[in-house]
């Protein structure tokens, strides 16, 4: 299983392959891609992520301990990656694997949901205007 | 006067440089050091409601003493996924 984050292109199917077991009967693969359009309709040229990567290989890690304080039988993986991405490639990938297809749907659907909250990664939108932002999560905390 | 390093993220990174180690007087917190480099750089003002701290590679409040050798990182809301 593997918690990462990585320079180069994601290879999901090697990370299927590093999830699944002969107790599982499904694997969900849940990719997040880049795409041409912003929310607020702007056009993208690609985008640029970073991380403190020693923190979020962590939070992977914790993401992965309480899937399984809740289904232990789920085997996960989660990798991201970093640097400059263009229109349509993988920026992260959750894989769940399962002896049933409930519970890997939803271990990939918390995992994904967790991972936006509370791992410390940040994305610029680098626009085709030249324009560049940095975007926040809706729902990535605020100092308490 | 313990001396630690810096590191910085997205737009702060950009405000601050990526890495970089740093003097403060004995028994500062994090929260001094965030104050000293306001003082620098008064454009990080408007991040200090969303900026998080960590010291070596652990959430921390602003009230967290600093020791020498101590990673302080700053993090702007995240933005993965």
């Amino acid at each position: 299983m593997i918690f990462d984050i990585v320079r180069e292109a994601i290879d999901v199917r090697a990370i299927e392959a590093s999830v699944l077991a002969p107790s599982c009967g499904g694997i969900v693969s849940f990719c997040g891609v880049v795409r041409k359009r912003a929310d607020d309709g702007r056009e993208v040229e690609g985008l640029h992520y970073e991380a403190h990567e020693g923190m979020a290989r962590a939070s992977f890690m914790a993401i992965a301990e309480e899937v399984r304080a809740t289904m232990p039988e789920v085997r996960l993986a989660i990798v991201h990656r970093v640097g400059a991405l263009s229109i349509g490639e993988v920026a992260v990938a959750v894989v769940a694997a399962a002896p049933h297809r409930a519970e890997a749907f939803a271990a990939a659907r918390f995992a994904i949901d967790a991972l936006k909250e509370r791992s410390p990664i940040w994305k610029q939108e680098r626009y085709c205007d030249g324009e560049r932002v940095w975007v926040e999560n809706r729902c990535s905390g605020e100092r308490q | 006067m313990p001396v630690v390093r810096l590191v910085a993220f997205a737009r702060l990174r950009e405000l601050l440089g990526d890495r970089r180690d740093i003097v403060l007087a004995d028994g500062a917190s994090v929260g001094d050091l965030w104050e000293a480099l306001v003082r620098e750089e008064p454009r990080l003002t408007e991040f200090a409601r969303g900026t998080r701290f960590a010291r070596n590679n652990r959430l921390c409040s602003a009230e967290a003493l600093v020791c020498e050798g101590d990673e302080i990182a700053l993090l702007p809301p995240f933005g993965g996924g």
